[in-house]
């Protein structure tokens, strides 16, 4: 059972972590707490579906597709949101409560265009292979999670480790004001942030649908709270602290429903969350939130 | 000052529209009758089946003469399943519509919220996809036509038992919601009174998409099936990643599963699934068929339990009407009708049904509950068919 239950976590965890991803990448650079990615993410899944359903497209270019769609919808809420209140140099609160607007209007909008049902992808287009290995079985959904939320973080980590871009990211999260006066160009990085991330969560999105095959406009809210949960914990704006805090919390809760009882897989995850943050209240990559508080 | 002109003209009209109104009143009236159904959120589905159903048997008895000459008018407000608003909802359509009764809401949930402001003014408030106990010992206006999961779980247990020859289940469920809480707790009953071992008890909350740390530990409990307190969609995922880490087992759940969303996502997966309803498409009384080929022609799809129920509902209490005499107070007329409900026997599509009065509480006759039998149903080829 053990080895079954560490398979779970792994593939869990990697939903966690690859919503997280794009969820910390805008902490990390505009600062601000965009509450619409759980809108975004359920977006992503709705788009890969129409894709899928009405042009008919194979799954590998319907995920890219959303990945677009939803990348263009985060820059949209970025240009008509986001960037009037940077403008207006509004206060902390204001872009988080903005978001939350969105995420309200984008879940009623799909509610009232596609119904409060869930939807599914038609049959035969999810890879049905699974691999059983004496009393495991892992699904092909399952590694490609596991493999595209690796693959995914190594190439953001690698963009703002190792390329001229992502040093120019860095010093935006750094200092805005010192970036611009750099000659870098913040409010053009701000959008292409908001495009990577929310296409980012589109990716989970369609995963997360290809994963459970049950797409519905609220199911962005759950994976919400669990997302600040692993940014908060792996401290925020942190790349690698998103994939580990995702992985932690996936590994948390299948550990608590296998060892304590499944009553308690919430309530064990975010004890735990809670005490890591009395040991280091940055989470454990902070360094963004030690520099600018 | 600059409008006194316009007070005379203004008067003469509403004297005119009150002759009008009171003129139409003494040949026939509209009797308004208040909806609360869950039309947007994540319970839309139910509340939109349930007003479709409604609005069914409202055109169907209104087609056929009304109520004595009355008509039947459905005022159907959104409660988006949620507590606070199943509240607002009640008082606006009790103070402002001045409706007669009020179906709904959908929820058990918002029913235990919402139906004490129905007592409270003396509406009759009737359920139509309440199960959960406890609804109707909330005051005298309560009613409903949903059977209780206590009179419909059991009968569903013992015809699997003896279909599969069960000796152990594990049982999952949603503990977060009243609905599915309060099917465990009779599941939980029926096991043991029916002598059946539980080799463990797993959990899970609304939204929560993975299942398999919870199969998982199922799965090394080797139980015989999986007793499942959930709705049809949860439902249906955790079949789906149950097959997916190669487990057979049959599964045996409550009216929650009646639906066809799953076999919609499930698909054959879901077959050997045993389920009690006191709704099945395949129960081909002609009431039944009846509102089958009327729903479908009417809306384009196929209806469900709660469209089912909602359907019958409306046709109570247009019966319990037939028998009050309208007098033009509204109050009264609540009252009469509240009193002339007990008494209705319909044939409807969900079967022959009778009220039942609910135990009394702390010495006082309560609401009233469904007395119906319960339709057993097992999966075959992704759908429904009667279990013999």
């Amino acid at each position: 059972m053990l080895e079954q239950q560490l398979i779970n976590a792994l593939s869990l965890g990697s939903v966690y972590a690859l919503f997280a991803l794009g969820f910390t990448l805008v902490f990390g650079v505009l600062g601000v707490i965009n509450l619409s990615h759980g809108a975004i993410f359920m977006l992503g899944s709705y788009a890969a579906l129409l894709l899928v359903d009405k042009l008919a497209l194979p799954l590998w270019l319907a995920m890219l597709g959303a990945m677009l769609i939803t990348g263009l919808i985060g820059l949209a809420v970025d240009y008509l949101v986001l960037k009037p209140l940077r403008a207006r140099n509004a206060p902390h609160l204001a872009p988080m409560i903005a978001t939350i607007g969105v995420a309200i209007m984008l879940t009623n909008i799909t509610q009232s265009l596609f119904g409060a049902e869930n939807r599914r992808f038609p049959q035969g287009i999810i890879p049905e292979d699974s691999m059983t290995l004496g009393n495991l079985h892992v699904t092909a959904v399952q590694v490609g999670i596991v493999v595209i939320a690796f693959v995914l973080m190594l190439v953001l980590l690698l963009t703002m480790r190792r390329t001229q871009l992502g040093r120019a990211l860095r010093a935006i999260a750094e200092s805005p004001k010192a970036a611009y006066l750099l000659g870098i160009n913040v409010e053009g990085l701000f959008y292409l942030t908001s495009f990577a991330a929310a296409a980012l969560g589109g990716a989970a999105g369609v995963l997360v649908g290809l994963s459970f095959n049950a797409i519905s406009p609220f199911m962005g809210q759950p994976m919400l709270h669990k997302g600040i949960a692993v940014i908060i914990l792996g401290g925020m704006g942190d790349i690698r602290g998103a994939m580990i805090g995702g992985l932690f919390l996936g590994f948390a809760e299948v550990m608590t429903v296998a060892y304590i009882s499944s009553d308690f897989r919430d309530a064990v995850a975010f004890g735990l969350l809670f005490l890591i943050l009395l040991v280091r209240p940055s989470g454990m990559f902070g360094k963004i939130l030690e520099r600018k508080a | 000052m600059r409008f006194t002109p316009l007070v005379q003209p203004l008067k003469f009209i509403s004297a005119l529209l009150l002759g009008a109104t009171m003129a139409h009143a003494a040949l026939a009236a509209d009797v308004k009758l208040g909806l609360a159904a869950a039309l947007t959120g994540p319970a839309a589905k139910y509340g939109t089946a349930i007003k479709n159903g409604a609005t069914l048997a409202a055109d169907e008895i209104n087609a056929a003469g009304g109520v004595n000459g009355n008509k039947l008018v459905l005022v159907a407000e959104d409660e988006q399943g949620k507590k606070e608003e199943a509240i607002n909802v009640l008082k606006k359509l009790i103070f402002q519509d001045k409706v007669i009764a009020v179906v709904g809401p959908t929820l058990s949930n918002s029913a235990f919220a919402a139906d004490p402001i129905a007592n409270a003014s003396k509406v009759v408030v009737f359920g139509t996809s309440n199960t959960a106990d406890g609804i109707t010992a909330m005051g005298p206006f309560t009613f409903r036509n949903s059977v209780m999961e206590a009179d419909v779980l059991p009968v569903t247990v013992r015809a699997a038992v003896k279909h599969f020859g069960l000796k152990k289940v594990a049982v999952i469920y949603g503990n977060d919601d009243a609905f599915t809480k309060s099917g465990y707790d009779v599941f939980k009953a029926t096991l043991e009174q029916q002598k059946i071992a539980v080799t463990t008890t797993e959990a899970y909350a609304k939204g929560d998409i993975d299942f398999k740390a919870q199969l998982t530990k199922i799965k090394a409990s080797n139980p015989d099936a999986i007793v499942c307190s959930c709705l049809a969609e949860e439902a249906a995922n955790i079949i789906l990643q149950t097959r997916s880490l190669g487990m057979k087992q049959p599964f045996i759940g409550g009216n929650g599963l009646n639906s066809p969303k799953l076999f919609d996502i499930a698909k054959t997966a879901g077959d050997n699934t045993v389920m009690g309803s006191p709704w099945s498409a395949e129960n081909l009384t002609p009431a039944n068929k009846a509102f089958m080929a009327a729903y479908k022609a009417k809306f384009g799809s196929d209806p469900d339990q709660f469209a089912a129920q909602a359907f019958d509902a409306i046709h109570i209490i247009a019966t319990a009407l037939k028998s009050v005499k309208l007098s033009a107070a509204l109050d009264k007329d609540r009252i009469a009708l509240r009193d002339a409900l007990p008494a209705v026997k319909i044939d409807g599509a969900t079967g022959k049904f009778a009220f039942r009065a609910a135990p009394a509480v702390a010495g006082k006759q309560v609401g009233y509950d469904a007395q119906q039998d319960a339709t057993v149903s097992i999966a075959k080829d992704g759908k429904f068919i009667i279990l013999k």
